[in-house]
């Protein structure tokens, strides 16, 4: 018994050692005056690994490009950012877990972490009862708003709003009828549930709707569901998830059901990411809708992309997550630098207002903690990327969907104390 | 018409999956007794055998020939997962024969390790290790009688495990240097493309059916037919099933069981290799895609009677009738003005989801009458 503990012991200083060689920010040192510690939080481990790791590689070379430019200035100061990059494992206690330590035990001053809803649900308490920070970079339901959280991903209004308007109005099956699919969660539910509410307000009908349990990949009764509603082809709304994509889109081109006879899909989970999974030959001719997508053809975009790859390798892509991940690392930096401290609560303050040039284009911190984005609709080609067809001005998160009826007529805002988290407008 | 012929399509198409992916643990849970949960990652190396087959298949010689590749991959997944299954009998199961919780635990286990093994070693070198295997295992078995029963044999099966490893390691960077998306490891799912022969449909009095379904109904019959025939035709499949029936008894008559069981796991797993070529011309390709089966397996199996291949049959075609039924809301086409409160509560179940919480509602409620399954095993080996 006393060996194996020594063992274990061994093993824990060693596997410390390597914690700490490897958190290394890289980029040039010493010139610095002093360090800093940011906390990454993502699952490297589990199912979510394959797209969370890709949201570490884009953080990690944030701070890289931070470091290589001075660090972050503080009070005439200047800190090199390190990390410490833990493993949520695709497991939602693990997430509050190590949220918990990286807070108490490593105290860092923020956390840029998580991808699935169920883990931000996890983490959100730790973070409100320890009056920390959680950056959380990916679109989502919304219909949350916390003082403790800072959302750079879009909510509905900023993806799937337009999107459905653009299928309704101006896409190749205009008025058509609406089929909607999706994996069984919070996230396909909810934004289903808006885009109800909002094609009633087009004028436009949904005849269907089906969800697939997790991990089930058999599509045949929901394909035979959509040839009944849909007999001459229409619109499909897919807020699938990861793996079942390739499922659906392979048993519905063998079932007839493409854009060539008239059946558009549009998709709010896919990025360029999954399109190379997926394979571009099942997907051509079908939408995604993005705030950032890889085509954009500015320098900022060229420029994202090519250092991505330029640091992680030729064949990699980046997606819209992977920007958000990026925008919240350096929008961080410089809330910090107006703030002239690491304290959350001035950070926080100091928040509200920054703006930063993205590879999307001008984004804005918004009074309600998330950004203020331009949307994009793509049509999916050969190559595997997206040909952008429509692309709106910047349009204002809202925290509390408008289309929603639970949350119609409510709005957020961490400026005001009179306000905060949910109050009628 | 259509509607009957759609729906009875559906059914068959669905059904036809489920019992491909259960026809090998029918085998070896319901023939040996053995609770293998490491099944579905059984499926899930014949999934990647196709896979790799696919991209061999791509290589410059072989392109000619590319069309094929599905058919050629049947028969290495069969092989690549019996083999595996062979070595998982020899190394682990047979201690555990009789001990049902010892095995689930060990067998779980080794569903973990094949699920990291293919995330973190590049399947060129697996597949270089699943020819050593192959060699090692068989070789010696192929030597005279004369040299087995030499006191030299040791020394003969060793080389041959030898040449074995050479051969795995050869081929193994052989394959890596050449396609080169198999010399990395990478936990990314990836993707089957079916043969353009294969895709689109096929139109069969009036109405369209997908090929890739065909091919997977095709498969399934022939698997079924061939395992039928094997059981109840052939030498070895009579002592498999007067193994099944009385062990000791067996034993006692001169059939070696030990060999009854390599054979009989071995068939299984190799079955649950070509359950995973036709899972793979579904979705994608990934570590867990074996585990999304598993559960629908045991339930076809226990809710056929375990130990009777009919009743897998039958069950799972069963339950995809079924599946089709309650979640795409057939019975409101068949009778459109029902009453509300019933077309209410159909339309409730029909969705994905909701069916198959209704389905495994109705399997529970049918296991509480019929303990046994639809066709339960009678005779002395039930009441032992």
């Amino acid at each position: 018994m006393r060996i194996s503990r020594r063992i274990l012991a061994g093993l824990a200083t060693a596997s410390l050692a390597v914690t700490a060689t490897s958190c290394g920010g890289g980029g040039t040192s010493g010139s610095f005056d002093d360090t800093v510690t940011v906390g990454i939080l993502h699952s490297l481990s589990g199912t979510m690994a394959i797209s969370e790791s890709t949201l570490v590689d884009t953080e990690k070379m944030a701070i890289e490009e931070i470091n290589a430019a001075g660090g972050v200035t503080v009070g005439g100061k200047s800190y090199k950012i390190e990390y410490i990059v833990e493993d949520g494992a695709s497991d939602w206690p693990t997430f509050a877990e190590k949220s918990k330590k990286l807070i108490d035990q490593d105290g860092v001053p923020v956390v840029f972490g998580g991808w699935t809803s169920a883990s931000r649900k996890a983490m959100l308490p730790v973070y409100e009862s320890k009056d920390a920070f959680l950056y959380y970079p990916i679109q989502y339901e919304a219909q949350e708003c916390s003082n403790n959280i800072f959302y750079t991903g879009a909510t509905p209004n900023q993806q799937s709003e337009p999107a459905t308007d653009f299928m309704y109005k101006r896409s190749p099956a205009a008025g058509g009828d609406f089929f909607l699919v999706g994996s069984d969660y919070v996230f396909p539910r909810t934004s289903n549930t808006i885009t109800k509410a909002q094609v009633k307000q087009l004028g436009g009908k949904v005849v269907g709707e089906d969800y697939l349990p997790l991990g089930n990949t058999e599509v045949a009764p929901i394909i035979s569901k959509i040839k009944k509603a849909l007999p001459e082809g229409g619109i499909i709304i897919n807020t699938l998830n990861g793996d079942q994509n390739v499922a659906f889109f392979k048993q519905i081109q063998d079932a007839g059901i493409t854009p060539s006879s008239g059946y558009y899909v549009m998709n709010y989970s896919i990025a360029e990411e999954e399109i190379s999974t997926i394979g571009p030959e099942f997907l051509e001719g079908h939408y995604g809708a993005w705030n950032y997508m890889m085509s954009i053809d500015t320098p900022a975009s060229k420029k994202f992309a090519a250092s991505f790859k330029k640091r992680w390798g030729a064949d990699r892509v980046v997606a819209d997550p992977q920007e958000s991940a990026y925008n919240m690392v350096y929008l961080w930096k410089q809330a910090v630098e107006d703030a002239g401290t690491f304290d959350d609560n001035a950070v926080r303050e100091a928040l509200v207002g920054q703006k930063f040039d993205a590879p999307q284009g001008p984004v804005e911190v918004m009074p309600n903690h998330h950004l203020s984005q331009t949307v994009r609709i793509g049509e999916i080609n050969a190559e595997g990327g997206f040909t952008i067809l429509e692309e709106t001005g910047v349009v204002l998160p809202q925290a509390w969907n408008q289309k929603h009826p639970s949350s119609k007529g409510f709005a957020c805002d961490w400026t005001d104390p009179s306000k905060g988290e949910k109050y009628k407008l | 018409m259509e509607l009957l012929l759609d729906s009875l399509f559906n059914g068959v198409a669905i059904g036809s999956v489920l019992l491909v992916a259960a026809l090998g643990l029918a085998i070896v849970f319901g023939l040996m007794g053995v609770i293998n949960l490491a099944h579905g990652e059984l499926m899930m190396l014949g999934a990647y055998t196709t896979y790799v087959t696919q991209l061999i298949f791509k290589l410059p010689i072989l392109k000619p020939f590319y069309n094929s590749y599905i058919i050629v991959s049947i028969f290495l997944a069969f092989i690549v997962s019996g083999v595996v299954g062979i070595l998982l009998e020899k190394t682990i199961i047979r201690k555990l024969y009789g001990s049902p919780l010892e095995t689930l635990l060990a067998t779980w286990g080794v569903s973990l390790i094949l699920q990291q093994f293919v995330r973190s070693v590049p399947l060129a070198y697996g597949t270089g290790l699943i020819i050593s295997l192959l060699i090692g295992l068989f070789l010696p078995t192929t030597f005279p009688s004369k040299i087995k029963e030499s006191i030299n044999f040791k020394y003969f099966k060793f080389s041959s495990w030898i040449f074995a490893a050479l051969t795995g390691v050869l081929t193994g960077s052989v394959i890596s240097s050449s396609v080169s998306k198999l010399s990395r490891a990478s936990a990314r799912n990836v993707d089957v493309t079916a043969p353009s022969w294969m895709r689109g449909q096929v139109e069969i009095i009036g109405t369209a059916f997908p090929k890739t379904r065909l091919m997977i109904i095709v498969i399934t019959l022939i698997s079924v037919i061939a395992i039928t025939l094997f059981l109840n035709q052939s030498a070895w499949g009579m002592r498999i099933r007067a193994v099944t029936q009385n062990r000791q008894m067996s034993d006692c008559l001169g059939i070696s069981t030990e060999k009854v069981d390599i054979i009989t796991f071995g068939i299984g797993s190799g079955l649950a290799g070509v359950a995973g070529v036709a899972v793979s011309l579904l979705g994608s390709v990934g570590p867990n895609v074996g585990g999304n089966y598993i559960v629908g397996c045991f339930m076809v199996v226990v809710l056929g009677g375990v130990g009777n291949l009919l009743g897998t049959v039958l069950a799972s075609f069963g339950i995809g009738v079924m599946t089709d039924l309650i979640g795409a809301g057939r019975l409101l086409s068949i009778w459109p003005d029902m009453p509300l409160p019933l077309s209410n509560t159909i339309n409730f179940f029909a969705t994905t989801s909701m069916a198959r919480v209704m389905i495994f509602a109705l399997i529970v409620i049918f296991l509480q009458f019929k303990p046994t399954g639809l066709f339960p095993q009678k005779g002395r080996m039930v009441e032992n």
